[in-house]
This record gives structure tokens, C-alpha cells and sequence, in this order.
């Protein structure tokens, strides 16, 4: 038995989202015949819905971001019936966006309530993020961290007033513009498998991760957390062509199980090797937005902007992950 | 000789395939663990656990195939999340589709059951194909030799699934040394090589347990 601080396994979702109601009434509600999570307060009509699904997602619903998260078993997407009550649940004339991490599950799950949601004369449409670097092929990459992006971008756009066709453009502008990249230092567990979900020695990393738990593409020796940093950066950079003088936008963060301290050092180390190619740092996150447990490891998303996205990526928002009371401004450095 | 299945068959058939994932939970986990993110067997047990709680406040004597099959496929899509759920809820559902109306099967049409089960895994999969590491190496082979056999010796409905199960289970088994090339399982590469598919294998128990239960019936008489 692997101990972890909850109830019967299984129930572990429900049970988070239960306590997330209870600790944040006025942001979000809880949907307990299907699990899912809306915002708490009543929906504009102008307003394009933003929807997006699994366990994760919860703590991005609220002002700025979305409106509706279904929530799934922990790793796994939520169900069709399930992803059709949060469309019909946060429907608005404007519209509804549907925002689906590419993992094979969740896009068959997502575009089947998705046609649904159509047939019954609901205005609907969605992107897919596949935004995981270490996949050669674009259409297999999975959909990582780029997604809590998406929300923050779409839903400010969608906040604005933007109609379902803008907030879809610039929804897949943020896509096309961002990537992530992951190690695992250790494996995680599923309450449900009270097992780790893969092994790994003592001097090995998970190089090229998932979200769920899954093995990466390749198992390497372990190294530094600079040099991890210099070639997770480095397929980042080379994919998307970056080049000097672009601006960027930087999202550091642990797997679960990675303490602050290292947070930071590895925060430090992409920071330096960013900056060290020429590319203009905007701002970042530092923290837990896209976690696998209580896995140990990092991931570092890279997000390229311009005006568009930078005023959108400032514009207030209030969930329970994620709160920016206004546009941010940084320090001028002379 | 079995010629046909009735509605109480195929019913029985489905609370024993609930009892053969729950025996083997643990089993297709392990298998999804190595290549997959390890919820197999725990996403198979909530859907079949469902599926049976709601046949079991069915009226099994008026009621027909179709609905029997459908009540699985609602429930595999409502609960079992990830692939599978939609995977084996085209499954079941498309099945039901061809059974709509019908209290009893004979071997032709259970072939036509089979065949569009496939097809609805290999559409909702976006054009499965045999070869790519999936549950269509399980069902594939057993759906051509169950039409092989349909068209050969028309109505023994044993002979032709103890023929049919055998190719199902070459093909689950020629998984192991496949690279994936759909799923989770494909973001591995040829890491993916060395491991049973756990889907593959969860549909080779589901054959398995109507295959027994006909044999079981054959030997009562």
C-alpha cells in the first residue's frame, strides 16, 4: 500500500472537489450528479463558455478563465454524458468553446459530446492543445501545460465580449505558440492501482512526460538541474524557432512532489539559459498548474507573445489556481 | 449443437464478463501500468459493475437483445471515462444496433454483431487498423474467422467461436512485439515493444467469457 492522505481510493476526486465547494463558494459550485464544476454566480448571456475537462481543471474555473471543468477519475477524461451536461450547464447564445487536451481518451470523450451538444442546436466549437514537445509528430503530441494558457488568454477574450470565432482564434494562437516539455525524477501512483506507474532507478530520469503519470519517450541518466534546463529549453526553442529578441513567457513548475526549493533553483537555471539565447523574458509562473501527484520531476512551458496575448495574459481573473487582480507591470530596468 | 443465443444468454454472458474484469482488474492494470498510465482494469470494473446494476432492474424475459447491449454501452460510456469508454461503448452499442428487436441470435447474425462492434471501435479510434497495437488485433482476427466460419458451416455457434477465439487470442498475443501506434501506449515508441496490450486484452476476456459460456451451454445439452 502506498499511504496518501485520503478516504476510500476512488473517491478521491469527489472528495477534492467537495472540499474545493466548501473552501471557495464564491468562486465555484459543485454539479454532484456528474461531478462537474461550474462558477458560482450567474452567466452572462454575451459570454462565450469556456469548458475543459479532468481533475485538473477545477482550479481554473472562475472569472477570467472557465466556466464549466468536468472533472473525470483522477487521470482519466470525463465521460461523454458528463462533458455534454457542463456544455448544456454554461450554453450561452454566444456560444461554447470546448478546450480538449490531446490525449486520445479525451478528444474521442470531448468531440462526441461536442457533436452532440451540436445536434441538439447548441453553438459550439473547440480546439485541441497538443503543446508536448518531446513527441516528434504534431498531431500526436499530447496537451500539457499550454492548456491553463489557453484558459487564462481564451477567457479573458471571452470575458471582453469576443465572439466564439475570435476567442477560438486566439485560443489557438496561444497553441500554436506554446510549448511544454517534462521529467519525471520518481513515478506517481493512482490511489485506485496503489502502485507506482512506472520504475525508476536511484540514477535515472523520465525524460519527455506526460501528465497522467505515463513513462516519457526515453529514460536517461540523471544530470543537473542546469543542464536539464539547457535541453528542455533547447527542444522548445528549436521547435517553435525562436529567435532574438522575441518576447516570452515562462511557466516553471513541479510535478506534485517538487519542493519550492528546487522549484526555484530550476526556475533560476531555465531563467539564465532563456535569457542567455537573447529571448526577452515578459513574466512567469512559478508554481503547480499542470501536476502528476506526487511526482517528483519539472516541467517548462514556453509561451511566445505579442501585444495580443500579452494584454490578455494580464487581464484580471479570480479562481481558485489562478488570481490576477489587473494588469501586471514590471519594473523598469535601466 | 447451439444454433442461437436468446436473450437470457447474452444477458447471463454479461454479468460473468463483469465478474471475469473484476477477477482480472488487477491483471490489466499491471499491463497498463508498463505502457499506458495504469486504469485499465479499474476504468473496466466501474463501467461493467454499472452496466450490470442497471440489467439487473431490467424485465430480462420481455426485454430484447438490442436493449440488453445498449444498457452496456450507456453505462461503459457514462462512468468508464478515458479511451476505453467510448472505445467499448461503440462497441457494445453498435451490437445493439444490429440485436435491436431481436430475442434471439443465430450465428449469422452474431457475425454481423461482431463485425459492426468492430467497426464502430476501429471509427470512433479514427480508422483503426489491425497491427497498431490495440484492441482491433483481438477483434479483427476474430471477426474474419468468425465470418469464415459463418460462411462455411452455417449455424454451429461453439465450433465457429472455439475457431474464432483462437485467432483472437494469435492476435492479442502478437501484441506483445508490436510498436504502438495509437493510444498512450505510442508515445513510448519502440519502448511500447515487450508488452501485451491491456486493451487487447481486456477484449480477449470478453470473447473468452461468451466463447465459455456457449461451450457450457453445449455440454449441458
Amino acid at each position: 500500500m502506498i499511504k496518501k492522505l485520503i478516504n476510500t481510493p476512488g473517491e478521491e476526486v469527489r472528495e477534492m472537489l467537495e472540499g474545493m465547494a466548501l473552501a471557495f463558494p464564491e468562486i465555484i459550485r459543485l454539479d454532484p450528479q456528474w461531478n462537474n464544476v461550474y462558477r458560482a454566480y450567474k452567466k452572462p448571456s454575451y459570454k462565450v463558455a469556456l469548458v475543459s475537462g479532468e481533475p485538473a481543471h477545477a482550479g481554473y474555473v472562475g472569472y477570467g478563465m472557465l466556466d464549466a471543468a468536468a472533472a473525470g477519475a483522477t487521470f482519466t477524461s470525463p465521460t461523454v454524458p458528463q462533458v455534454l451536461a457542463a456544455i448544456k450547464e454554461v450554453a450561452t447564445e454566444a456560444g461554447v468553446l470546448v478546450i480538449i487536451k490531446n490525449y486520445s481518451g479525451d478528444v474521442m470523450n470531448f468531440t462526441s459530446a461536442v457533436k452532440m451538444a451540436q445536434a441538439q442546436g447548441i453553438k459550439v466549437d473547440y480546439v485541441v492543445v497538443n503543446d508536448d514537445v518531446s513527441i516528434a509528430e504534431k498531431e500526436k503530441r499530447r496537451g500539457t501545460t499550454i492548456t491553463v494558457l489557453v484558459h487564462k488568454i481564451a477567457g479573458a477574450a471571452a470575458e471582453e465580449g469576443w465572439s466564439l470565432s475570435e476567442v477560438k482564434r486566439v485560443a489557438q494562437k496561444v497553441i500554436d505558440n506554446g510549448r511544454d516539455i517534462g521529467v519525471a525524477l520518481t513515478p506517481c501512483s493512482v490511489p485506485a492501482a496503489g502502485k507506482y506507474t512506472f520504475e525508476l532507478g536511484p540514477d535515472e530520469i523520465e525524460f519527455g512526460i506526460g501528465i497522467h503519470g505515463e513513462p516519457g519517450v526515453q529514460r536517461i541518466k540523471y544530470i543537473q538541474s542546469k543542464d536539464l534546463a539547457k535541453i528542455m529549453v533547447d527542444k522548445i526553442a528549436e521547435d517553435l524557432g525562436l529567435k532574438k529578441g522575441d518576447e516570452v513567457f515562462l511557466v516553471v513548475q513541479g510535478t506534485g512532489g517538487t519542493p519550492y526549493m528546487e522549484k526555484f533553483v530550476f526556475y533560476r537555471d531555465v531563467r539564465k539559459y532563456v535569457e542567455s539565447l537573447g529571448l526577452k523574458v515578459f513574466g512567469s509562473w512559478i508554481g503547480e498548474f499542470m501536476t502528476s501527484l506526487e511526482m517528483q520531476g519539472g516541467r517548462v512551458a514556453i509561451l511566445r507573445l505579442d501585444e495580443e496575448l500579452k494584454r490578455l495574459l494580464t487581464a484580471p481573473a479570480y479562481t481558485i489556481a489562478v488570481r490576477i487582480t489587473g494588469p501586471m507591470t514590471l519594473p523598469v530596468v535601466t | 449443437m447451439i444454433t442461437s443465443l436468446n436473450t437470457s444468454d447474452i444477458y447471463t454472458i454479461i454479468v460473468r464478463v463483469a465478474d471475469v474484469i473484476v477477477r482480472n482488474k488487477d491483471y490489466l492494470t499491471q499491463l497498463d501500468a508498463a505502457i499506458g498510465d495504469g486504469d485499465h482494469g479499474i476504468n473496466m470494473d466501474r463501467g461493467f459493475e454499472l452496466a450490470v446494476e442497471r440489467l439487473k432492474q431490467l424485465d430480462i424475459n420481455n426485454s430484447d437483445i438490442g436493449t440488453i447491449l445498449m444498457t452496456v454501452a450507456n453505462a461503459l460510456l457514462e462512468v468508464v471515462g478515458g479511451a476505453a469508454g467510448p472505445l467499448y461503448g461503440m462497441f457494445f452499442m453498435n451490437m445493439a444496433t444490429v440485436a435491436s428487436g431481436k430475442k434471439e441470435v443465430d450465428l449469422q447474425t452474431l457475425t454481423t454483431m461482431f463485425e459492426q462492434g468492430l467497426r464502430g471501435v476501429q471509427d470512433i479510434g479514427g480508422g483503426t487498423q489491425p497491427g497498431e497495437k490495440t484492441m482491433v488485433d483481438t477483434l479483427y482476427p476474430f471477426v474474419e474467422e468468425l465470418k469464415k466460419q459463418a460462411a462455411s458451416n452455417s449455424n454451429d455457434i461453439a465450433l465457429a467461436f472455439a475457431n474464432a477465439l483462437k485467432a483472437a487470442e494469435n492476435g492479442m498475443i502478437a501484441t506483445i512485439n508490436m510498436i504502438a501506434k495509437k493510444g498512450r501506449a505510442s508515445y513510448l515508441g519502440p519502448r511500447s515493444v515487450g508488452h501485451q496490450d491491456p486493451g487487447a486484452t481486456s477484449s480477449y476476456l470478453i470473447l473468452k467469457t461468451f466463447y465459455d459460456y456457449i461451450k457450457e451451454k453445449e455440454s449441458k445439452g
